[in-house]
């Protein structure tokens, strides 16, 4: 009885999902057809004639109609079949599953150490508005969110890289060089996407920390016994995550667009820095499907997000 | 200059004192920093310079090749005949070449090259350097005869560029990401975003390479290359982005800078169709009204050669033709009045959005402000949309832009081509070039060409492109200049 709406909400939420993919897809590929710029007259440079540019133009299928290019793209995809890079002649499948086993844990990374640094900050900071804690917070949040996540890993690489030596300057050695190399070269990056973050959820958390000490609930369980730290815990931190949740599920867009800068200045092969250089060189059959998959992770953890709160909060089962 | 070199050599010998013992064997592995990732590894079927600045000469060779003082030189053709009208070419092939899958390099692998680069449906991007070329035949397994319809003596020159290297037909299709050539050096691994590997080539028909494993990291961001470098993440960048991070090199004793030139020209070409620069008293009042060298300070720190016409110090037959039209603003006031636009004029800069050419552009304006001429500068994306604005459609006044290609004073005599400039005398000069039957001719044309640019300016010369290298002061053999994008690893080798 209880779960039908939420299966059925569930159900209309991966509907929308679909919907909005297909519309997504077709944006990105209109926008691409749109944008100036051949790709086959940048592959072929200044000195191409003109009948190479079309040799190589009919090659790429670039000579096609619109519609025609689009379909052929969106049956593709269906195969799972993604097509091949222009400029690197690799499927493009096989070139974005090496840049996600990049991306992936580098946002994961990035993600688990904001909230490590947000969640008890936040929570402190918000038991205690005023105090010490709380000062330390809002300086860290404030600076967090002023400076953007690249300046910050390039600070990090001067300050820290190079001092320090214990983590290098930038590359990545793969993941078959070890755990702990591959994880050490994610690691001054991570911390740079992190900060910004944890910056914005501190201030959440810290909000949602004080408003619900405030709430009656919290003062039934402190008038019947539980100690501070028990009502904290067990009444204030549970339902202050989420708002944390919501702000968490919105960030994961700006994220993944922090990873483009980030893995930029730290030379890490994944998903960013692809799209940056698919874009400069107009690769548009990379450009499509890395945009598309951007969509697809930030729609589908939006999703999750939404299905989450079902979980964390009862009252969303009935409701809607 | 000479205290540098006295301080360099005392902590080279100290540091030869100390390390000596422990370092008997020399390094054998050399790691490379690249700004830009090659897109594809087969030379013969994109453009971009990384690619020949990882594969050429490495992996892929030529019949002929260009060294590092611009000449030609013999390569995978020992030795070459021209017949006296200029049409037939004939080629003697070294003997016992293989490629890096075992085939025989023979006149019919040859043969096949390059009718593969001049058939109809080519993709080759340097397609029209080889468009003399009417029969390719192979008499014997070590001879080839090119028979052309009309002189090319450049042809010796174009032969020995990336575009044109030897490919085996078995591997024609996997080129881009497992090439095979005939180079001193073998394809490793290609970790994309990232680096490629290449080893020895074991059977390599020349003198063995002195490293094992050469690998190209691609760094794109200056001040990450900076800090590779220090932190021993690369060995060297043979074009360190960051002139203005060079001095902090120079003072360290564990590093060389090296600064050498390219064959990049950077111009400020104009549409010569459109006035006032269909004036050529006006192309000339705007090249003068330019400091050369102050642009070279603000945009490269310095490095850089100012030039005077589309020739670079590192081609061969290189002339200084700066004082031609040196900067004189009095000068060119003088030209203006008499063109007609004593009380001024007005146009647009198309920069591409590349940090060089926006700087230029504003040192520019100031200059060009100070002789009564107002240029509006507007930022174009580059590549894409500035191919498409100024280089396709020709719709721009001025741009500022480097060309890469080597020895390129041709594209002057092209048409249609974006300075859309037209001079009969030019034309036959690269005409009398093509016509040539000996280097020393070839030579002389070019002399001509430059000097009839240096005087009409259909593109305001500004400097050849700097090629700053920055290396591990035990690193020798990397190439101080760079006529043709490349980085030859033949003859690198480990001084300790």
């Amino acid at each position: 009885m209880q779960t039908r709406p939420a299966v059925r909400r569930i159900a209309g939420n991966l509907v929308f999902l679909a919907a909005s993919l297909l519309a997504v897809s077709f944006i990105i590929f209109a926008v691409m057809a749109a944008v100036p710029g051949d790709p086959a007259e940048i592959m072929l440079g200044t000195s191409a004639a003109p009948d190479t540019l079309a040799a190589l133009r009919s090659e790429l299928g670039l000579d096609q109609p619109f519609l025609l290019r689009y379909g052929d793209w969106l049956a593709g995809l269906m195969h799972g079949d993604l097509g091949l890079s222009y400029t690197y002649s690799t499927p493009v499948a096989a070139l974005i599953g090496e840049r996600l086993a990049v991306t992936l844990p580098l946002a994961g990374y990035a993600v688990a150490l904001s909230l490590a640094i947000a969640l008890p900050l936040g929570v402190f900071a918000g038991q205690r508005p005023g105090g010490p804690v709380d000062i330390v917070a809002t300086f860290f949040s404030q600076i967090g969110i002023a400076v953007p996540g690249f300046w910050i890993g390039l600070l990090l690489i001067l300050g820290v890289a190079l001092t320090l030596g214990w983590f290098p300057t930038g590359g990545f050695p793969g993941w078959q060089a070890g755990f702990l190399p591959a994880i050490t070269a994610l690691t001054l990056p991570a911390i740079a996407l992190a900060i910004p973050q944890a910056a914005v959820l501190t201030r959440v958390t810290r909000t949602a920390v004080i408003e619900v000490a405030r709430e009656d609930f919290v003062r039934t369980a402190r008038a019947k016994g539980a100690s501070r730290m028990r009502a904290l815990w067990r009444h204030v931190v549970p339902n202050a995550l989420i708002p944390v949740v919501t702000m968490l599920g919105m960030q994961i867009s700006v994220l993944m667009a922090g990873t483009v800068l980030v893995e930029n200045v730290f030379t890490l092969p994944g998903l960013g820095t692809l799209a940056y250089q698919a874009l400069a060189q107009r690769d548009l059959i990379v450009i499509q499907n890395v945009a598309l998959l951007f969509a697809v992770i930030v729609m589908g953890l939006n999703f999750a997000v939404d299905t989450l709160y079902a979980v964390i909060d009862p009252r969303l089962k009935a409701t809607r | 200059m000479t205290r540098t070199f006295t301080t360099l050599a005392a902590a080279a010998l100290a540091a030869g004192l100390i390390a000596a013992p422990a370092l008997a064997e020399p390094r054998s592995d050399v790691i490379v920093g690249m700004a830009i990732e090659p897109t594809g590894l087969d030379p013969t079927a994109a453009a971009p310079v990384a690619i020949g600045q990882v594969v050429w000469k490495n992996l892929f060779e030529g019949l002929t090749t260009v060294n590092e003082n611009g000449d030609i030189a013999p390569q995978l053709a020992e030795a070459w005949h021209v017949s006296d009208d200029g049409l037939t070419y004939t080629f003697k092939l070294r003997e016992g070449v293989t490629f890096h899958n075992g085939k025989p390099f023979t006149a019919e692998t040859a043969k096949y090259s390059i009718d593969r680069i001049i058939a109809d449906d080519s993709v080759n991007p340097q397609k029209v350097l080889y468009s003399a070329i009417e029969t390719v035949e192979a008499p014997d397994a070590h001879t080839l005869v090119l028979t052309l319809s009309r002189p090319a003596y450049d042809l010796l020159y174009w032969l020995g560029f990336p575009a044109a290297v030897m490919v085996e037909p078995d591997s024609e299709a996997t080129n881009a990401t497992d090439p095979v050539g005939t180079g001193p050096f073998e394809f490793g691994e290609w970790k994309k975003g990232n680096q490629v590997t290449l080893t020895r080539n074991p059977n390599y028909w020349g003198e063995k390479p002195a490293l094992e494993t050469v690998t190209f990291r691609f760094i794109a961001d200056a001040q990450a290359q900076a800090a590779a470098l220090t932190s021993g993440g690369v060995d060297a960048i043979p074009e360190f982005a960051a002139p203005e991070l060079v001095s902090t090199f120079e003072t360290n004793d564990a590093f060389k800078v090296v600064p050498g030139t390219t064959g990049m020209e950077v111009v400020a070409g104009m549409n010569n169709a459109k006035p006032p620069f269909d004036d050529r008293r006006v192309r000339r009042a705007l090249m003068m009204a330019i400091d050369r060298q102050a642009i070279i300070d603000a945009t490269n720190s310095g490095y850089g050669t100012p030039i005077g016409s589309h020739f670079s110090p590192s081609d061969a037959g290189y002339e200084d033709l700066t004082g031609v039209l040196p900067y004189d603003p009095e000068q060119a006031k003088a030209l203006l009045a008499e063109a007609g636009y004593g009380d001024g004029l007005q146009f647009t800069i198309k920069a591409p959005n590349r940090g060089y050419a926006e700087r230029a552009a504003e040192i520019m304006q100031a200059y060009f402000a100070q002789i009564g001429v107002t240029a509006t500068i507007e930022s174009s994306e580059f590549p894409a949309k500035w191919l498409q604005d100024v280089f396709k459609d020709t719709n721009y006044d001025m741009t500022i832009i480097g060309h890469a290609e080597p020895l390129d004073i041709g594209i002057y005599a092209r048409d249609p081509y974006y300075f859309n400039y037209d001079n009969p005398d030019f034309d036959a000069t690269m005409t009398a070039i093509a016509d040539a039957t000996s280097a020393e001719e070839r030579l002389a044309g070019y002399k001509k060409a430059q000097e009839i640019l240096a005087e009409d300016v259909p593109a305001l010369f500004l400097y050849a492109w700097p090629k700053i290298g920055v290396w591990n002061a035990d690193l020798e053999g990397l190439w101080v200049n760079e006529p043709v994008p490349s980085n030859d690893m033949t003859g690198v080798h480990w001084s300790k």
